[in-house]
């Protein structure tokens, strides 16, 4: 069986800066997949390449065995994808959150209401569902846009850093329902996050991403027992390349940080 | 935790979409927008009103001193019947105009990559961009409407016209929503498309016949009513609702064909937006 998502030698420039380069990436059907990095590593750029949001040249990425250039309808119907912002409709409720979403992705008529029920009762909405959604928590949101991510049925879900900007509690809250949307439905998960541990906890697999190339991959127990005996994912990451995981590359930093700032806005 | 939606095996579609695929997907995109802009408007009703004070203003200030001084010469039809058009086009242009404002802000938020990525080609998102600024557009005619009624203005209530009017508003709206996109598309940042977009819409708005008629205009400015979509919108609007004599199909063909063309260009300028 093809692997679940196939990138071979991704390159991705702006001006003058090298987002992504020559990134080589397989992800296996079913797994939760880590794509682990510091602020500016490219790791965006990366999924906005697989998501069709940025041009790949033919070849470069497959997603099911379907060609990102070639096949581009198909791959936007088999991925989920949640960006790194908050990106709910305030004015909305949470139920016409999630509705819109099924009809842009022609969930049919007949199965709507019951699909987008079951995808917000999966994500613990159901109570609020019928409530503005800009009276949610910033872990609500996080929910709601996985309930959106998944009324489609996808085989490939996509999260941009989904804990940054979350307390503790929500954080938890959003692996939580990872894990359970995996053991439900046996679908692919990518997930991006800066925050090792947290990678570490709840991913079977990562890949660690640096100035955009991967430098090491693996579960992350090989990856620290290949290190040492009290080894975390951060002394890998250093030890593969050289760098602290804070201080990367500071237009990268920037661009996060106003993100970051925008969401809080957004979260109150 | 109750059952959550299991993908079939294959995707059900795996070559790229025909002519005839990706037009039932613009009429189903178009449908699904108006119904979440209802949505919209249905939640938050105060904007209805707040919108609406804008044009009252004219009406109510402007538009009665001026019937009243009888400054401005409309022949047979009173001043503010004549002005009345004029306000409901403006009130759609200004609506229309934010939708740019709207779209970047949709992209700072994530909201656009996220509509981008569904299944839907980019002039489907357009069309149905154009399509909820006319029907925001339409609900503010209904106020406005209300308003001028108030005021004593002589309205048409002969349904086909009451239908060519949500038309001409649907198509003028269609085409300043995505000439505001357009912009949206070549400027990128939001400041910049905010002044330009004040930059615009006033001269837009003061080089049209929603004022006055075009013989009161000196000869540079009837030049540029002559090409400026705002003026056939409000002649139509014109002659359907107080009766002046129109030019309803070169009205019609005019705003059509500039909708369409302007659809075309923003769908074109919309993957630069995603990108920057
Ligand atoms: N649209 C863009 N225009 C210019 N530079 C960009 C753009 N998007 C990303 N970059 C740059 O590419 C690099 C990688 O960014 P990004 O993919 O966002 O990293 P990450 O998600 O890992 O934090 C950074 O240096 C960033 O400044
Ligand atoms: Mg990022």
């Amino acid at each position: 069986m093809t692997p679940a998502l196939r990138c071979v030698g991704l390159r991705q420039k702006f001006g003058d800066t090298v987002a992504v380069d020559g990134l080589d990436l397989e992800v296996e059907r079913g797994e939760v997949f880590g794509l682990l990095g510091p602020n500016g590593a490219g790791k965006t750029t990366t999924i906005r390449m697989i998501t069709t949001l940025l041009p790949a040249p033919p070849g470069a990425i497959q997603v099911m065995g379907r060609d990102v250039a070639r096949q581009r309808t198909a791959v936007r119907r088999l991925i989920g994808y949640v960006p790194q912002q908050l990106s709910a409709d305030g004015t909305l409720t949470g139920r016409e959150n999630v509705a819109l979403f099924a009809r842009l992705y022609d969930v049919p008529r007949a199965a709507r209401a019951a699909q987008v029920a079951a995808v917000l009762d999966a994500m613990d909405l159901t109570e609020v569902a019928d409530r503005p959604s800009k009276t949610y928590s910033g872990g609500m949101v996080r929910r709601l846009e996985l309930a959106q991510a998944l009324v489609s049925a996808p085989q490939l879900l996509i999260l941009d850093e989904p804990t940054v900007g979350l307390d503790p509690v929500a954080r938890d809250g959003v692996w939580d329902r990872i894990a359970s949307i995996r053991a439900a439905t046996g679908m692919t998960v990518l997930v991006t996050t800066h925050a090792m541990q947290e990678a570490d906890e709840h991913c079977e697999r990562v890949a660690l991403m640096h100035r955009g190339r991967i430098r090491a991959q693996g579960s992350p127990g090989e990856l620290k027992d290949a290190l040492g005996p009290d080894a975390t994912l951060d002394d890998v990451f250093r030890h593969h390349t050289g760098n602290a995981l804070t201080g990367d590359n500071e237009n990268g930093g920037m661009r996060d940080v106003r993100a970051a700032r925008r969401t809080a806005r957004r979260v109150g | 935790m109750s059952a959550l939606p299991v993908a079939p095996p294959a995707a059900s579609v795996e070559t790229e979409p025909g002519p005839l695929a990706v037009a039932r997907t613009v009429a189903s995109r178009i449908a699904t927008t108006c119904l979440v802009e209802l949505q919209k408007l249905r939640h938050d009703r105060t904007e209805l009103v707040t919108r609406a004070i804008q044009p009252a203003l004219w009406l109510l200030v402007f538009g009665q001193v001026f019937t009243r001084i009888r400054a401005i010469p409309t022949g047979s039809t009173p001043y503010l019947d004549f002005l009345a058009p004029g306000i409901l086009a403006q009130s759609a242009l200004f609506i229309a105009i934010f939708y740019g404002i709207q779209i970047i802000w949709e992209r700072d938020a994530g909201v656009l990559a996220k509509l981008l990525v569904t299944p839907t080609p980019r002039i489907a998102l357009v069309g149905a961009k154009a399509f909820a600024a006319g029907v925001r557009a339409v609900a503010q005619a209904v106020v406005v409407l209300v308003l001028a009624l108030v005021l004593g203005v002589h309205l048409a209530t002969n349904p086909l016209k009451i239908i060519l009017l949500v038309v001409a508003l649907l198509l003028g709206s269609a085409f300043f929503c995505c000439l505001s996109i357009t912009i949206a598309g070549l400027v990128l940042s939001r400041d910049r498309l905010m002044g330009i977009g004040q930059a615009i819409t006033m001269p837009l708005f003061f080089a049209s016949n929603a004022l006055y008629p075009v013989q009161l205009m000196p000869g540079w400015l009837q030049v540029i009513n002559h090409v400026n979509p705002l003026s056939y919108e409000v002649d139509a609007l014109r002659g359907l609702l107080v009766g002046t004599s129109a030019r309803l199909l070169l009205d019609f063909g005019v705003l059509l064909a500039s909708a369409a063309v302007m659809i075309a260009v923003a769908s074109a300028l919309l993957p630069r937006l995603a990108r920057g």
